[in-house]
Formats: C-alpha cells, structure tokens, sequence
C-alpha cells in the first residue's frame, strides 16, 4: 500500500526537479544572454570612405614652333589643323556638337539625362530650357556644368561621328558653320562657351592645352591656307 | 554673405555661401517645405519652381544667381491656371506617393502657360525632366488635358 501511493509523489518529485533545472537553464542562458547583449562595448564610428577624387588628366597641346619643320605649307596645313582636332574632337566640343537634337554628356558620350531636345534656338524646348538646369557658372552642389551661353551647335554643325576631314570642310562651309574666318578663329580663340571646356570643373576632363594655344594653333591653321585632312 | 531673395511676393534676407542651392534656402531656412528635395542633381524634377515664371530646378540653383528674380514655389502659385491643374489633380487622384508631385504640378502650370493646348508629345517632351517613381505618368498626362480644356472653357 505504501509503496504505491509513494510511486506518484517520487514521481512528481522528478518532474518537478527535471522542470526546476530547465527552468534554471533558461534563466541563465537568458541572464547571460543580456550580459553579453548589455555588456558596453565601443559605438561603432562612421568612418570616411576613400573617395577617389577624379584629378583629370591634363593633355597638353603642341605649340605652333614645333609644325615649322613640315616644310611643305600644305603639308603643315593639315597638321596643324589635326592638333586642332584634338581639341575638336574632344567630348567637352563634341557633347554640345551632337548629329541628333539631342545633347550627350560626360567623357563617355552618354545621352544627356534628363531628355531634352534642342529646340527651335538650340537652348531646348519652352519647358525644358537648358536654363532650367544649366546656370551661368558651374554649380557645385549638384555638380551641373554652367555658363550663360550654354545651348547646342546647330545641326549643320553636327561633328559627332563625322570625319576629321569633314568637320574640317564643315568649318570652312559658311553656309554651315554660320561663320566667316574671322569669326570662326573669334569663336575658337576667344569666345566664353568654348572656353568653359579648359575649365570644365568638376572633375571633368579638360579640352587638352589652353584656350590661348588652341587659338594660335587656329590662327595657325587658317594662315597656312586652312588645308583640310581626307 | 547676405542674399536679399524675393519669394512667393515677400523680400527675405538670407545669409548663406553663395553657392547654396535655392532649394536648401526655400526649405531649410524659409521653412517652405513643399518643395522637394529628390536628387539634388537636376535629375528629377522634384526641386521645380518658378524663377521669373520660367520653371528651375531650384537644387542646381545657387543662390548667389538668383539675383532679383521672383521665385515661386508650390505654396504660392495661384492663378486660374494653377487652379485647373490644382483641381484636375485632384479629380484624377493624381499622387500615389506624392513626393514628385510639386515638381510636377509646378512644370505641368509652366507648361499651359507657355502652351494652352499641348499635345501628347509636347507634354511629354515639357515633363521630361520631372520623373515619378510611383510612374503616375498616364494620369498626369490626362490631368493636364482636363486642366487646358477646362481653361478653354470645355466640360471636362
Ligand atoms: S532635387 Fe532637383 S532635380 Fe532632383
Ligand atoms: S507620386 Fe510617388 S514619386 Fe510621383
């Protein structure tokens, strides 16, 4: 009799003492569970990400002295005009000299984004003036190029995928280029527009050499009979 | 340096670097929050207002070409205009998100101004710049044709 009515209490004795270790597990692992999530340890820090600053590569022009050894002057001619081209064919000239109505952007010629056409002027459509976006001087925070003359070539000045031998015909064609000699070696040497490519700011890739040799180089060009290449 | 800026009518003295955006003046310290700060890179159109009635991208204005232009923004532009866009907006429920949606009205305003009765085509070539990423585009579109033909004076 009394070894029956023994056998349920033992056992409720194990149960309870296999619950009371469980339980005394549980509030240890949790006690050391907060320990370790309390425990004060060092604020993680923002740390300065290496920013690679884009120091763009100057290319240098060569001087008008160094085509006087080409003696024969049409010969000279044309090799003026290819240093010329340098400049020509850069994507600081050619993103504003595009074959489409539309702009391309950045050393790699991409599509300008947002889209936007040329217009009836060259300074975009009546609500997507290039002013819209383009101030008078380079903004910095958003990093938008500027200048108050910022608008297209006209179309008859396309020189994107053109030879340089056909930008070169282009030029001297007044009913394309808009411009007489003068004008034209006015437009290269002197004006503000063309200029903003040797100051391009931003880190973008200046046109190679100066406004100043590049005129000279034009000048140059145009003395020397302004001979075209192919 | 201290920048006089006239906006939404008022003349408000602002010091500031002179290569500040608008915008960070209208919103930081005008309080005039309605305008959006999207890109920050004349990318979005999110930032549109009124400089002299010509619709800017106010982050890639810096506040020193201001000069004494009169800028509007989203709080102000009130004209029979901005009321058929205003309510066309509405009656076509518009905004999903809304975040674009100043920049947007602000250009779509610009746009009847400038052109009564545009086309597909001119108001897409016209809100190009303003882009949504709830891609509300259709309803826009239809939105401005409910406001010019209510501003021509037909039932929409
Ligand atoms: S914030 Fe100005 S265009 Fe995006
Ligand atoms: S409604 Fe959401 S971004 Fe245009």
């Amino acid at each position: 009799m009394t070894r029956r009515s023994d056998r349920p209490r033992r056992r409720r004795f194990r149960i309870a003492r296999i619950f009371g270790i469980a339980g005394l597990l549980v509030v240890a692992a949790i006690g050391l569970g907060l320990v370790y999530l309390l425990y004060p340890r060092p604020v993680l820090q923002s740390e300065p990400i290496a920013v690679e600053t884009l120091y763009a590569q100057l290319e240098s022009l060569q001087p008008v002295s160094a085509f006087d050894t080409i003696v024969e002057p049409r010969l000279r001619s044309v090799a003026l005009f290819e240093e010329v081209g340098r400049v020509l064919q850069s994507p600081r000239c050619m993103n504003c000299h595009p074959a489409t109505d539309r702009p391309t952007q950045t050393e790699a010629m991409w599509p300008h984004m947002p889209w936007v056409s040329r217009g009836l002027d060259g300074g975009g459509e009546a609500n997507m003036r290039c002013t819209t976006c383009h101030q008078a001087q380079n903004a910095e925070a958003s990093g938008v190029p500027g200048n108050a003359k910022w608008s297209l070539a006209p179309i008859e000045m396309a020189w994107q995928g053109k030879s340089l031998g056909d930008i070169c015909r282009q030029l001297l064609d007044p009913a394309r280029s808009h411009m007489t000699r003068e004008e034209l070696l006015h437009h290269m040497a002197e004006d503000d527009l063309v200029g903003w490519a040797w100051n391009p700011g931003g880190g973008r890739q200046p046109a190679p050499g100066t406004q100043d040799e590049f005129g000279a180089l034009v000048a140059a060009w145009l003395e020397t009979g302004a001979q075209c290449p192919q | 340096m201290v920048y006089a800026v006239r906006v939404n009518g008022s003349l408000h003295k602002v010091e500031a670097d002179g290569q500040t955006p608008l915008l960070w003046v209208l919103r930081d310290t005008l309080g005039l929050t309605g305008t959006k700060y999207g890109c920050g890179i004349a990318q979005c159109g999110a930032c549109t207002v009124h400089v002299d009635g010509q619709p800017m991208r106010s982050c890639s204005l810096p506040i020193e070409f201001v000069g004494s232009a009169e800028v509007t923004t989203i709080e102000a532009i009130d004209d029979p205009i901005a009321t058929a866009v205003q309510q066309a907006w509405v009656a076509r429920d518009v905004p999903q998100c809304g975040f674009c949606q100043s920049g947007q009205v602000m250009s779509a305003v610009a746009l009847l101004r400038a052109m009564p009765s545009p086309s597909d085509s001119d108001i897409d070539t016209a809100m190009s710049g303003n882009i949504c990423r709830c891609a509300t585009y259709n309803r826009i579109r239809a939105a401005i044709h409910d406001a010019a033909a209510t501003l021509r004076g037909e039932a929409v």
